[in-house]
């Protein structure tokens, strides 16, 4: 833990990305009470700096030993950027004391990083309701932006879910993630945040990902005998159920 | 007595009887409103419970409107699908247009020249206006007043002129490219703009004078569809519906893009966080967006409007989310780029779909004519809420 909150530190803040989201700002809407909170904010924008060159990452990875190996999330993330693109910036591990307590508790089943100065968090399927529940009851996190998930076909576990959440105490926000598997459902986070609601529905809708102790699981964009679910990878852009065309608009196709 | 199953389709009943047994109770009657309702703003279907006059619940059904915009996304370069945003949200086109093109340069790490980002500004504050004004004219004309619709729209006419002239469209305007803008500001633009502030802020209290102590304006408003901080924080609620609730909370202050950390305004706020608490802070939110207009055009710096962008778009691989304040409340994007020119995956995170899951909570117990008030005050538009 103290290896990684030395390697953001050395690098100087000369990279000209930082700036461009700075979500600190004294004109919030209440006065942030906790020194803490701001100097984590603060800590954000001067992470990407390290992050520049390639290289970096791995560098404060080496140090960080127990930090970083016996996570499966975290090994398959670095693999995804590095080949791809190695001019622009990358994902950078992320320290603050948020992460800190978190990563006490739950150890390598939580992993924080930040890219283009936005914080955001890999967490195990198995943490999904407990962890969410504490951020708001604990961390503030009160207002749940959004819902929505993400399809990589080629992976193991295919499906990322994402929630947003924003902070109206700490004018923060924070992007929590985790992957699971096809046909694998995940706990509803609409006991904790009823906004959930029709985000869960519609990530159900366009993915097929079913939420457990949902009050309502169904389809809420399509119509309820559709079959298929659009925002999947493998749903071409001009497929559709053509038998519930034919059925109930009486048309052979609506294409 | 007609069989109500016959009335309505099989998913309908199934989901009312699971959700409640007491369907069908004696006194308990299913109505169903829209999807071709003058008052649903659109295409909203409503599914009324209803004891008497008296709403027990209600329930959306949406998606009529469904144009898979975010799978459309995925086929489209970064420039390609910079028109779509604007069909979301039709009526307030350049705000849309602003948060993805800000979205998009945060990805690329570019940021446009201060004097695109002070053009976007007037133009994005002129459409809230526009956006208020049709939401006005058409919510007080659910209610029954019929007069301020003819009021507003004469004068949303006058933005819409603004907007045909400086890059040819009215309402769908795809104004902003990513990196700044296409178009300098046409000639004579500032003066415009400065004629048209001084045209509309009478006007406004035209409006005003209608409506704010109307005692009819007054009965069907106050007391209607309340809904308080807390409630609205935990459903998700933003924009002009939040602070009506009494939280001081604006995108453009609490997270300033653009250059809006420039401008001197106000947030207004309601205490009640009823219908007419909606209704005076977006009154009091014209007025704000004219003085950031007057800041703005008094104050174009000079320079370029585009900032050097790669004609091919290939931002890192990686994700990023990024929302304004949208005359509806907050409209983000969360963007995840795999290196190539094309989208992996856009979300779009619409103010209006979360703001109608308000609609049952805040309903609830109020008359059914109060239903009309209450989808009005929320000020959805059945593009965003579909996409």
């Amino acid at each position: 833990m103290p290896d990684e909150t030395k390697s953001p530190a050395p690098p100087p803040p000369g990279d000209p990305k930082p700036g461009t989201d700075q979500p600190a700002t004294p004109g919030g809407v209440k006065a942030t009470p906790s020194g803490s909170v701001q100097s984590e904010t603060k800590s954000t924008p001067e992470a990407p700096a390290t992050a520049a060159p390639k290289p970096a990452a791995p560098a404060a990875a080496t140090p960080a030993a127990e930090a970083k190996p016996a996570t499966p999330p975290a090994a398959a993330k670095p693999a995804h950027p590095a080949p791809a693109k190695p001019a622009g910036p990358t994902p950078i591990p992320w320290d603050s004391p948020l992460v800190a307590k978190y990563k006490s508790k739950y150890g390598s089943g939580l992993n924080a990083f930040s890219f283009l100065g936005q914080n955001y968090l890999e967490v195990d399927r198995s943490l999904i309701p407990n962890i969410l529940r504490l951020f708001r009851d604990d961390e503030q996190f009160d207002y749940c932006v959004d819902v929505t998930a993400v399809h990589y076909p080629k992976r193991e576990r295919p499906f990322d879910v994402v929630w947003i959440l924003y902070s109206f105490e700490r004018n923060e926000r924070l992007r929590v993630r985790t992957q699971i598997a096809d046909g694998e459902s995940i706990p509803s986070v609409v006991p904790i945040w009823a906004t959930a609601n029709w985000l869960e529905r519609e990530v159900f809708d366009m993915f097929g990902i079913q939420f457990e102790g949902h009050p309502d699981m169904k389809r809420i964009l399509l119509p309820d005998g559709w079959k298929g679910h659009p925002l999947r990878k493998d749903y071409g852009i001009i497929q559709q159920d053509n038998e519930w065309v034919q059925i109930n608009l009486g048309i052979e196709s609506g294409q | 007595m007609t069989d109500p199953n016959t009335l309505s389709p099989p998913s309908l009943e199934t989901h009312v009887a699971q959700r409640d047994e007491t369907f069908l109770d004696a006194n308990e009657l299913v109505i169903n409103m829209g999807p071709q309702h003058p008052a649903t703003h659109g295409v909203l279907r409503v599914i009324l419970r209803l004891d008497g006059e008296k709403v027990l619940g209600l329930e959306c059904v949406i998606g009529y409107l469904h144009r898979g915009v975010e799978k459309i996304a995925e086929s489209r370069t970064y420039t390609m699908f910079n028109p779509y945003v604007d069909r979301m949200d039709y009526v307030a086109a350049v705000s849309n247009g602003l948060g993805y093109c800000e979205t998009v340069e945060k990805l690329l790490s570019v940021e446009a020249p201060p004097r695109a980002q002070c053009i976007r500004v007037i133009l994005t504050e002129l459409n809230r206006i526009a956006s208020h004004q049709l939401w006005l004219g058409t919510h007080a004309l659910d209610i029954g007043a019929i007069t301020p619709l003819f009021y507003t729209f004469r004068d949303r006419e006058e933005i819409l002129k603004i907007y045909e002239k400086y890059c040819g469209a009215r309402l769908t305007t795809h104004a902003f490219r990513i990196g700044g803008l296409q178009y300098e500001a046409y000639e004579g633009f500032e003066k415009e703009v400065k004629n048209f502030v001084n045209f509309v802020k009478p006007k406004i209290d035209e409006y005003e004078e209608l409506l704010t102590t109307n005692r009819i304006w007054l009965e069907r408003t106050k007391g209607v569809g309340v809904i308080s901080a807390k409630d609205a924080i935990a459903l998700g609620v933003t924009g002009p519906v939040l602070r009506a609730s009494g939280v001081k909370w604006d995108l453009r202050k609490a997270q300033p893009y653009a250059n809006y950390k420039n401008f001197d305004f106000d947030i207004p706020t309601g205490e009640n966080g009823d219908t007419y608490d909606r209704y005076i802070v977006r009154m009091a939110e014209f007025r704000q967006s004219l003085r950031i207009i007057e800041q703005a055009v008094d104050n174009i710096p000079e320079g370029p409007i585009m900032a050097k962008v790669p004609k091919v778009m290939k931002p890192p691989v990686g994700e990023i989310y990024h929302s304004i304040e949208a005359p509806k409340g907050e409209l983000g994007y969360y963007i995840v780029s795999d290196g190539s020119t094309q989208p992996y995956r856009i979300r779009v995170r619409p103010p209006s779909l979360v703001n109608l899951q308000a609609l049952d909570m805040m309903c609830r117990n109020q008359l059914v004519a109060d239903v009309i008030a209450v989808i009005g005050t929320l000020d959805i538009v059945l593009g965003e809420v579909d996409r």
